[in-house]
C-alpha cells in the first residue's frame, strides 16, 4: 500500500509537471507509476464501485469506450476513462492516476480502459475486469505484434484465467473473436448485425481468417460485411456464428450518421441513431450498447447517450479551415483503412484526400499494408490528392498502381506545406477527407492547431 | 507488342497474403498492361489442381503459421510435382518469405521434426531465437539474374534462418539489416528462374527493374526473348530513394 501511494504520488508529480508545462501527459506518468509499483493497475482499479471493464480489438476500441463512457455517464455514473486514446499500460495508469487521490483512490465509479489488443493478455492478469469487450480482430501493425493467430491464442489463454463472474462482450460477426470464448468460465455475451441487406457474398482479400479457428477447415460465409466479418459458419466442425444477444435487424447509413433497428426491441423503442457514419461505427454501437446492458443499464438511457455523441481524436473529427471542412479519418491496417473509404465512398461524393503516411513505431514501420489496403475502389474516384509524410512516396507509388491519374496527385513535404496546399487546391464549401495514420495525425493536427484551425487533443 | 500476353499464378492467396505482398501482383500486372500487354491472374488455392502449363509467372507470398502447414500439405501432394513440373518448363517464381521457405528443403522447428518444402530452391531453413524486424536493403550484382543488377529496398520480419547451398546463389548482398540468416550477409536465392528472398515493402513497385526482370523471364516461356518497352519509372524512383534513405537513418 505504501508503495501504491509512493507510486500515485510519483506518478502525480511527473503529471502535475507536464500538464504546467503545457505538455499533454497521456502516458509519461503511468510509466513513472509503473516503475515504482508494478502492480498499480489492480490497485488503482480496486476501489471502483461499478468495476473495470476493458474495451479491445483492432479497430472500434476508441470509439467504443468513449460510447460507453458517454451511456454510463447518462446513467448517472462517473467513469475514468483514459479518453485520449494512450492504451498501452502505462497510458491506462496514466488514466487512473489523473482521475485518483494522493492515496489512489478513484474519484469515479466505473473504469472504463480502453485497452491496447497486444497488452490485454498481460492487463487481464493484472486485474479482474467485470466486463470484457472485444471488437473485432484484424491484421495490425505486423512488424509490433506479428501473427494474428498467435495474437488470438494469447488472448484466449488470458481469458481463460480469468474468474467466472466475468462478463464477456464480443462480435459474433468475427470468427476470431467469437473463438476467444472457448475457455470462458463466466457468462458471454454476443453482438452482431442481422439486416440481410448489409453486405456481399465476396470473401474480400484481406481476409485473416479462411480457416476455422477451431478445426482449420475452410470457412464459409452466407454474408462477409468486412474482411473476415461476417455470416460464418465452418465447413467440418460445426463451429458457427453464436446467437447474438444484441442485434441490428436493420442499418441505415447515410453521409451524417447511423440508424440502429435493434432486433426484439419492440416497436416502442426508438432506433438507435448515432451521428457518425460508416458501417463499422455500427459494430462500435452495437458493442457499447451490449456492453451497457451487461452493466445494467436500460437501452433508453443509452440511446440517449449516443443520440449526441462526438467522434474521438482523428475518428471522422470535423475540422473547419478557410472555409473548407476538413474531415479527419485515423487509418493503420488494411481493414480500418477499407472501412474508412467505404464510408467514404457512402457518401457519392468524389473525395478531395490530403493523405498521409508515416512509419514510426505507432504507425507500422512496415508500409507493406497499404498494399493490402483496398486503394483500386477508391481510385476512380479520387477528384484530388495531396500526399504527405515520412513515406509519402510509397502513398503515392500506391496510389499510381491504383489507377489514379499522376496529374490529380501532389507530393509536398512539410505537415504545415501539405495543408496549405490541399487547401488551396480546394474549391470554398468543399470538403478536404484527411486520412492519415497515427503519427501523421498528430503532426497533422499540430500543423492544424498552429495554423488556429483546431484545439489540441488532449485538451478534449 | 502485339500478340503477347501474360499468365500470372497466385499461389494460395487466401492463406500466404500477409505483410502486403499482394502488391507484387498488382505492379506486375500494371507494368505489363502500361505495356499493353494482357495480363490474366489467376490463384490456385489448396486443394485445387495446378495445371503446369498455364501459367508463365508463379507468385507464392508470406503467410502466418495456420497457412503454412495447410499450404506445405497441398505442395506435398501431386500439385507440388506440378509446380516443379512447370519451373522446369520456363516458369518463373517470385517468392517471399514464407513462400520462399516453402520452396526449400525444408523447415525445421525448434523442437519438433523437419517440415520438407518442395526443395524448388537449393535452401535450407531453421527456427531461430531473433526476430528480424526492420528496414533491408540488399545491393545485388546481377551476376546470379543474367544481367545488370541494382539495390533492392524492402522490410524483412522472420525469425527462421536461411542458409544457402551450391545450386542456389544469393539473390544479393546485405547492406542494411539481417537478410537470410543475419550471419553471412546474403539476403535471398536464385537457382534458375526461381527467386526467394525475405524482401516484403512491397518489393516490386519500389524494384521495378526486378519487376521487368521478372516479366522478361516470365514472357520468354511463350513467347521468346522480349525486349520491353520502357516505363516511366518516376514515381518509383523516387519512392526507392525516400524508402532507402529511411532504412540508412532509421533500420
Amino acid at each position: 500500500m505504501i508503495r501504491t501511494a509512493l507510486a500515485v504520488s510519483a506518478g502525480k508529480l511527473a503529471r502535475l509537471a507536464l500538464t504546467t508545462s503545457g505538455r499533454g501527459a497521456t502516458a509519461l506518468p503511468g510509466l513513472v507509476a509503473l516503475a515504482v509499483d508494478p502492480s498499480a493497475l489492480r490497485s488503482l482499479t480496486a476501489g471502483l464501485e461499478h468495476g473495470a471493464i476493458c474495451v479491445s480489438g483492432t479497430n472500434g476500441k476508441t470509439t467504443t469506450s468513449r460510447m460507453l463512457s458517454d451511456i454510463v455517464r447518462a446513467a448517472g455514473w462517473s467513469p475514468v476513462h483514459n479518453r485520449s486514446g494512450s492504451n498501452l499500460d502505462r497510458g491506462l495508469v496514466a488514466a487512473l492516476l489523473a482521475d485518483s487521490t494522493w492515496t489512489g483512490a478513484p474519484r469515479g465509479n466505473v473504469g472504463i480502459l480502453e485497452v491496447d489488443e497486444a497488452t490485454l493478455p498481460g492487463v487481464l492478469g493484472r486485474l479482474a475486469p467485470r466486463v470484457v469487450v472485444v471488437t473485432n480482430l484484424f491484421r495490425d501493425q505486423l512488424d509490433r505484434y506479428f501473427e494474428l493467430d498467435a495474437l488470438a491464442k494469447r488472448i484466449a489463454t488470458a481469458i481463460a484465467t480469468l474468474p467466472g463472474d466475468t462478463t464477456l462482450v464480443l462480435n459474433a460477426d468475427d470468427p476470431i473473436v467469437a473463438s476467444l470464448a472457448d475457455g470462458h468460465r463466466g457468462t458471454v455475451t454476443y453482438f452482431g448485425v442481422d439486416d440481410p441487406s448489409v453486405g456481399g457474398t465476396v470473401p474480400q482479400s484481406i481476409s485473416d481468417a479462411t480457416r476455422c479457428p477451431r478445426c482449420r477447415k475452410p470457412l464459409v460465409y452466407r454474408r462477409v460485411v468486412l474482411a473476415h466479418v461476417g455470416d460464418w459458419s465452418c465447413s467440418s466442425c460445426g463451429f458457427a456464428r453464436p446467437a447474438r444477444d444484441l442485434a441490428a435487424s436493420v442499418v441505415t447509413l447515410d453521409a451524417g450518421g447511423i440508424e440502429l433497428r435493434i432486433a426484439g426491441a419492440g416497436a416502442a423503442i426508438d432506433p438507435v441513431a448515432v451521428p457518425i457514419p460508416g458501417l463499422y461505427n455500427a459494430y462500435n454501437a452495437l458493442a457499447a450498447l451490449l456492453a451497457a446492458r451487461v452493466l445494467g443499464i436500460g437501452l433508453t438511457t443509452s440511446i440517449r447517450a449516443l443520440s449526441g455523441f462526438r467522434p474521438a481524436f482523428g475518428r471522422l473529427e470535423l475540422v473547419e479551415a478557410e472555409g473548407r471542412t476538413l474531415r479527419l479519418m485515423l487509418v493503420k491496417n488494411p481493414a480500418g483503412f477499407n472501412a474508412a473509404i467505404g464510408a467514404l465512398l457512402e457518401t457519392g461524393r468524389r473525395p478531395r484526400l490530403c493523405a498521409a503516411l508515416n512509419d514510426r513505431d505507432a504507425d507500422s514501420r512496415d508500409v507493406s499494408w497499404i498494399w493490402d489496403a483496398d486503394f483500386e475502389s477508391l481510385a476512380p474516384r479520387v477528384e484530388d490528392a495531396v500526399i504527405t509524410g515520412l513515406r509519402s512516396r510509397d502513398l503515392a507509388l500506391r496510389l499510381k498502381y491504383a489507377g489514379v491519374d499522376e496529374r490529380r496527385l501532389e507530393v509536398v513535404d512539410g505537415w504545415t506545406a501539405a495543408l496549405q496546399r490541399v487547401i488551396a487546391r480546394t474549391p470554398v464549401g468543399e470538403e478536404i477527407v484527411v486520412v492519415a495514420t497515427y503519427t501523421a495525425m498528430l503532426a497533422l493536427r499540430e500543423a492544424l492547431a498552429d495554423l488556429g484551425h483546431v484545439g489540441r487533443f488532449w485538451e478534449d | 507488342m502485339g500478340g503477347m500476353d501474360l499468365r500470372i499464378v497466385h499461389l494460395y492467396p487466401d492463406l500466404m497474403s500477409i505483410y502486403g505482398d499482394r502488391g507484387n501482383v498488382i505492379a506486375l500486372g500494371q507494368r505489363a498492361r502500361w505495356r499493353d500487354i494482357p495480363v490474366e491472374v489467376r490463384a490456385h488455392r489448396a486443394g485445387d489442381e495446378l495445371d503446369p502449363e498455364w501459367g508463365d509467372l508463379y507468385f507464392f507470398g508470406g503467410g502466418q503459421d495456420q497457412g503454412q502447414d495447410v499450404v506445405g500439405e497441398d505442395l506435398q501432394g501431386p500439385n507440388g510435382a506440378r509446380l516443379k513440373e512447370a519451373i522446369a518448363s520456363g516458369a518463373a517464381v517470385l517468392s517471399i518469405c514464407g513462400g520462399y521457405q516453402l520452396l526449400g528443403h525444408e523447415y525445421v522447428p525448434d523442437a519438433a521434426p523437419a517440415i520438407p518444402g518442395l526443395g524448388a530452391l537449393d535452401v535450407r531453413t531453421v527456427a531461430g531465437k531473433r526476430r528480424y524486424v526492420g528496414n533491408l536493403l540488399v545491393e545485388c550484382d546481377g551476376s546470379a539474374l543474367g544481367g545488370a543488377g541494382g539495390t533492392l529496398i524492402g522490410f524483412e520480419n522472420h525469425s527462421g534462418k536461411t542458409y544457402l547451398g551450391p545450386a542456389a546463389r544469393p539473390l544479393g548482398r546485405v547492406l542494411v539489416g539481417g537478410g537470410n540468416n543475419g550471419e553471412d550477409k546474403t539476403e535471398g536465392a536464385v537457382q534458375g528462374k526461381v527467386i526467394g528472398c525475405y524482401l516484403h515493402g512491397s518489393l516490386l513497385p519500389k524494384n521495378p527493374w526486378l519487376a521487368d526482370r521478372l516479366l522478361g523471364w516470365a514472357l520468354e516461356r511463350r513467347h521468346g526473348a522480349v525486349a520491353l518497352a520502357p516505363l516511366d519509372d518516376n514515381a518509383e524512383r523516387l519512392a526507392r530513394d525516400q524508402a532507402t534513405e529511411v532504412a540508412r537513418a532509421r533500420p
